[in-house]
């Protein structure tokens, strides 16, 4: 097997004095989606938070494509390829939609699929509204205008936190309908989710969290609804 | 009740005072740093402007010109060495490093240039004027105010119409998440830094003109710049020029009433509008 694009090993991350992640392992290979699963607080977005370089890692080891990128700053791993959208979107309310997604390609202006015209393509609600605020849109939109403005750098990773967090099915399907040409693009995917259906769906590889661990792993056809279950809420039945 | 010429000189006056404010709302803008030693700065930027001129000779708006890269550079400085350090979630740590730089930058300029008032000479053109109507305008004032609109316009154009200008808002509104766009917040905030102080080289230029300054004035300034700030309403730039204009025409008719209510009502005025408007003229949708 080729080397993964995204290695994570042995990742351990405090959140204050809290241990919020015990060695966390998880592997991304070119052109992958790999899902990650689990309850609230089981360390899903903390792990995103360490990968990017926001959150302080105490242990463990970070690679993309071989490179050690462990202790790297937040733009140092945008700059790397690693782009993320946030939870909860996060856009920037005095931009308006045109500028958020122009700000992604504020740093890092590498070639590839990825600009304004195929932004706009890939979701064409954005065109008609480039010049409202970026708050100012439904939350669907929101959340296109967030995974445009991270396709922007042209990343080699896409990082995605709780996509369908607080949307309606049909919206979250609806997002999720991009994913086939973002993996064409050449970037590799992971995310998180909460809806377990949903993750089986997009995913090639799934992992589950509970309590800062991974719980388990394993390719969607192979894992059980029990195994799933109690890997998400702990087998104490 | 007030003659034209007072409504005039008064909005002339305010020119200078935005001159003074714009470098403070721009670093408040964005990085909501309140510069305590902004005024010092600018009283800095004037020492600066007559040292340059009495060691070459060369005219104050030369020499102003020689000092605006000089001040980018000591912003750039002051910011990456001292106030990025101090910068946090607690804003009580930057006002008191922006505190304790005011009394050194006084101090610093008081064992250079002694407590003795200085001025720049800027030649014929500081008592020429211009009669339009019935009012007499003085050219240096004119060119203050229009400096001012101009800065204004400048800075404005910079914050709506550029990536950089981009990046300022972007970091101002979610400096966490503009990392993640690779931006870095600190390298941002020198940029603003540097930005502000060639304004204030810009300002000071006209406060070295118009009238006496020594060491220990700088306090007053940073009073007039802050309070037009405040008028304006936070990260308003054009906010700031309005406040600015508040102030000196407050200022210029509480004189025409009685000479020694000048300063006095420029405070009234910023009272009385922050009882009417507690978020000043022009606040910014967006906190």
């Amino acid at each position: 097997m080729s080397e993964p694009i995204l290695s994570v090993s042995g990742l351990t991350a405090h959140y204050g004095d809290f241990q919020a992640l015990f060695g966390v392992d998880v592997a991304l290979e070119q052109g992958e989606v790999v899902a990650i699963i689990g309850a609230n607080g089981a360390g899903k977005t903390t792990l995103m938070r360490a990968i990017t370089g926001i959150a302080r890692i105490s242990a463990g080891r970070v690679r993309l494509d071989g490179r050690d990128i462990t202790g790297t700053a937040a733009p140092g791993i945008l700059m790397a390829g690693i782009a993320m959208v946030p939870e909860g979107r996060r856009l920037f309310p005095s931009l308006s939609v045109e500028e958020n997604l122009l700000i992604g390609a504020h740093a890092r202006r590498a070639a590839g699929h990825w600009n304004l015209e195929s932004v706009y393509r890939l979701f064409p609600a954005l065109r008609e509204r480039r010049h409202h605020p970026g708050t100012a849109l439904s939350g669907g939109q929101q959340q296109m205008v967030a995974i445009g403005r991270a396709l922007m750098s042209n990343p080699r990773v896409l990082l995605c936190d709780e996509l369908s967090l607080g949307l309606a099915p049909v919206v979250i399907r609806e997002i999720y309908a991009a994913f086939p040409e973002i993996r064409a693009s050449g970037a590799s995917i992971v995310v998180i989710e909460q809806d377990v259906g949903q993750a089986l769906k997009v995913a090639d590889y799934v992992h589950c969290m509970m309590e800062g661990r991974i719980t388990l792993s394993g390719r969607p056809g192979d894992l059980s609804r029990d195994a799933i279950h109690d890997a998400y809420f702990g087998a104490t039945h | 009740m007030f003659s034209l010429d007072t409504i005039v000189q008064g909005l002339l006056l305010g020119g200078l005072y935005a001159l003074f404010a714009a470098g403070l709302s721009l670093v408040f803008g964005i990085m909501r740093l309140v510069n305590l030693a902004h005024g010092d700065l600018i009283v800095l930027g004037a020492y600066l402007i007559l040292g340059l001129g009495t060691v070459t000779g060369m005219n104050p708006f030369v020499a102003a010109l020689i000092a605006m890269p000089l001040m980018f550079a000591l912003g750039w400085l002051l910011q990456t060495r001292l106030l990025n350090r101090v910068l946090g979630e607690d804003i009580l740590p930057p006002l008191l490093v922006t505190f304790g730089l005011s009394v050194v930058i006084q101090n610093g300029l008081l064992a250079a240039f002694t407590a003795d008032s200085r001025k720049l000479a800027a030649g014929p053109v500081e008592s020429a004027s211009v009669a339009v109507g019935p009012v007499q305008m003085g050219v240096m004032p004119v060119m203050s105010l229009a400096t001012a609109v101009a800065v204004i316009l400048g800075l404005n154009l910079l914050f709506y119409r550029t990536a950089l200008g981009r990046a300022f808002r972007a970091t101002s509104d979610d400096a966490v998440t503009a990392q993640l766009m690779g931006i870095r917040p600190q390298r941002i905030f020198a940029m603003a830094t540097g930005i502000a102080l060639v304004v204030a080289a810009i300002a000071a230029l006209y406060l070295g003109t118009r009238a006496n300054f020594d060491p220990s004035i700088g306090p007053a300034r940073l009073l007039y710049a802050f309070e037009a700030v405040i008028i304006g309403g936070l990260g308003s730039l054009w906010g700031t020029l309005a406040g600015g204009v508040v102030i000196g025409l407050a200022q210029t008719m509480g004189a025409a009433i009685n000479p020694e209510w000048q300063i006095l009502a420029g405070h009234v005025a910023f009272v009385l509008i922050l009882m009417v408007r507690p978020r000043g003229l022009f606040p910014r949708a967006i906190d």
